[in-house]
């Protein structure tokens, strides 16, 4: 089966400035690709150039594998849900939503019931009537994707659609979304800064910085073994520790303040050069005793901080001049000033190149 | 002491502007001896010649707004999307109808489009009329080109016409449905300005020898006692009837943004 969006060599440049580097990504049907990475990054104007609403200045996008490089918006057959909403003021809620249809031609009939569908698939039935300015943030955000939901297109584009929302709010039209793409099976191609809204949503996720992508893989792929040290730090929240480390043959050396560096075995060192930054998310990091496991190695280390959070506690230490965070249980008994064993579970760990930021396991 | 000082000048401000106006009212309406009637406004609207220049001045005005919305609206749009670097320009040459009097403009008209020319528009009755409506287009182009300029800063234009493209909407669509319908107070109130200046323009319906109310009031004045008194009222209150609705009609967009 073709891929239903194939972007190959993509770049785009504004003058001299070049925003998007030679971009390569494919997603098959049924594809939920996020794309994230902080603001600046480029992120948007991908979406704009699948979209057709920014001109391209080399390579190819294929859209259900016919050449969409050149073709207008309007003959792409795409969808799309703006952070602004960008509903018509002038329209009511049910003209909004059928305005895709009624320009395609699409008879009276089957605009009726589309509409129908949608609005009781998000829950807008009560207010067909109103105006967009009568509706709070949520009710727009529903409105703006019921209006892409009526088109049926091959492709859906988001750009940042909960941004404009609440906290409480995004939580709930996140997981709506989520819903909505089990239910359709739509292809979907979502931009936003948020590495939560990334992790939840996306069944494959494309990490850009400065216009090049950095790391195109699963949630899980990107989580665990993420390609650099822009991919581990950005996504995770607290975000990876990233450790300053010394290989010795199969062990690694961290400094610690006051005390003898810390010394850990872990044969996959074997042949690493000297140098390396040593990654390991905050959840791999235990009370000495709350982890078990052959990759699991213990050392004391002094805590400078400790956050109770709630379900969890994270401690702050410093290990190799930097502070790391270790996310405990809520009993533990750790204090600010004390030493405490921390459980090192080296089976997650990550090494990276100090200079280039490359993994380098 | 403050309080009375502001009155007094309002009153004084008021004397200023008002008692002319009574005493053009009043004297339109003495026509008959030692009496007040309306046999000036029966005269002049009895006026065959009248009902003519006026008929004629109503339909420039309607094409003039047209034209006129058909010209400013799609331009500020555009320079609004894909050229805002070009709106310092495109507002400079906007106002210069305000700068080069409406007599150059129809002079340069005569001498550019008259029947020794390659586009002999003066030749012709239809061209004539065509020459005529483009000077008050050109007239009205700055209050045209504000109104609806200011209409479109409060539109988000750039994502509504992304959203409408990428919902498979053409150019022409992307103008009649969404941005026309946004920024359509403003055109009206753009349109009734340009009412106004038609209604009341003198120069080039006089230059270029078109049957208008503007000459028509010049020639009244210029030959009957009361009718022109009783004329300019009547040109007086349309004027005041185009501000009342060009009131009446922000007032409703306010109501609707109020609601938005």
């Amino acid at each position: 089966m073709a891929p239903i969006l194939e972007i190959s060599k993509l770049r785009k440049s504004y003058g001299s400035t070049e925003i998007l580097k030679d971009i390569n990504v494919s997603i098959d049907k049924g594809d939920f690709l996020v794309l994230v990475g902080p603001s600046g990054c480029g992120k948007s104007t991908l979406l704009n150039c699948i979209a057709g609403l920014e001109p391209i200045t080399g390579g190819s996008i294929l859209i259900d594998g016919q050449d969409m490089t050149h073709v207008s918006p309007k003959d792409r057959n795409i969808a799309m849900v703006f952070q602004s909403y960008a509903l018509y003021p002038t329209m009511s809620v049910a003209k909004n939503i059928t305005f895709g249809m009624k320009v395609r031609g699409v008879d009276q009939a089957t605009q009726d019931r589309k509409l129908r569908e949608v609005a009781q698939q998000l829950q807008i039935e009560a207010y067909l009537n109103r105006r967009p300015g009568q509706l709070s943030g949520g009710q727009r955000q529903r409105v703006a994707m019921g209006r892409a939901l009526v088109r049926d297109p091959k492709l859906f584009l988001f750009d940042e659609p909960l941004s404009n929302l609440d906290a409480k709010l995004r939580v709930e039209m996140r997981s709506e979304i989520k819903k909505l793409h089990h239910r359709l099976g739509a292809s979907i191609v979502y931009v936003t800064h948020d590495q939560i809204e990334a992790m939840t949503l996306a069944t494959k996720i494309v990490v850009m910085k400065g216009g090049v992508i950095q790391q195109i893989g699963t949630p899980q792929e990107i989580y665990n073994r993420p390609a650099n040290l822009f991919v581990a730090d950005f996504m995770g929240s607290p975000a990876m520790n990233l450790i300053p480390a010394r290989v010795r043959g199969t062990q690694v050396e961290i400094d610690r303040p006051g005390a003898a560096p810390i010394l850990l075995s872990d044969p996959k060192v074997a042949g690493l050069p000297e140098n390396v930054i040593l990654g390991l998310r905050p959840e791999d990091i235990a009370e000495a005793g709350y982890r078990a496991g052959s990759d699991v190695q213990q050392a004391a280390c002094q805590i400078d901080l400790v956050e109770p959070a709630g379900a969890d506690t994270y401690v702050v230490s410093t290990l190799g001049g930097k502070a790391v965070t270790a996310r405990l249980h809520t009993e533990t008994r750790a204090a600010p000033g004390e030493s405490l064993d921390l459980a090192f579970d080296l089976g997650k760990v990550s090494y990276f190149e100090p200079d280039s930021g490359r993994r380098l396991n | 002491m403050t309080r009375a000082a502001s009155w007094a000048i309002l009153l004084l401000g008021l004397t200023y502007f008002i008692l002319p106006l009574l005493g053009m009212i009043e004297f339109s309406l003495s026509m008959r001896r030692g009496e007040y009637s309306f046999d000036a406004y029966v005269a002049v609207l009895g006026d065959p010649q009248f009902r003519q220049t006026f008929s004629y001045s109503v339909m420039m005005a309607l094409l003039t707004i047209v034209f006129g919305m058909l010209l400013v609206v799609p331009t500020a749009f555009w320079v609004r999307l894909k050229l805002p670097h070009l709106r310092p320009v495109i507002e400079f040459i906007t106002l210069l109808p305000l700068v080069i009097p409406a007599i150059v403009v129809v002079f340069g008209y005569i001498r550019l489009y008259n029947t020794s020319s390659w586009l002999p528009l003066t030749g012709s009755v239809l061209g004539t009329n065509l020459l005529l409506m483009f000077g008050y287009a050109t007239l009205s182009l700055p209050y045209m080109y504000r109104a609806v300029d200011t209409g479109l800063r409060t539109i988000d234009v750039t994502t509504l016409t992304e959203a409408a493209q990428s919902l498979g909407a053409g150019w022409i669509t992307i103008l009649g449905r969404i941005i026309l319908p946004n920024v359509l107070v403003a055109v009206l109130s753009g349109a009734f300005v340009t009412f106004a200046i038609v209604m009341g323009e003198f120069t080039m319906a006089a230059l270029l020898n078109r049957p208008a109310f503007g000459p028509y009031l010049q020639l009244m004045g210029a030959n009957k006692a009361y009718e022109p008194f009783a004329l300019a009222t009547i040109a007086f209150i349309i004027t005041w009837a185009c501000m009342g609705l060009i009131q009446l009609v922000t007032r409703f967009t306010k109501h609707d943004k109020a609601a938005r």
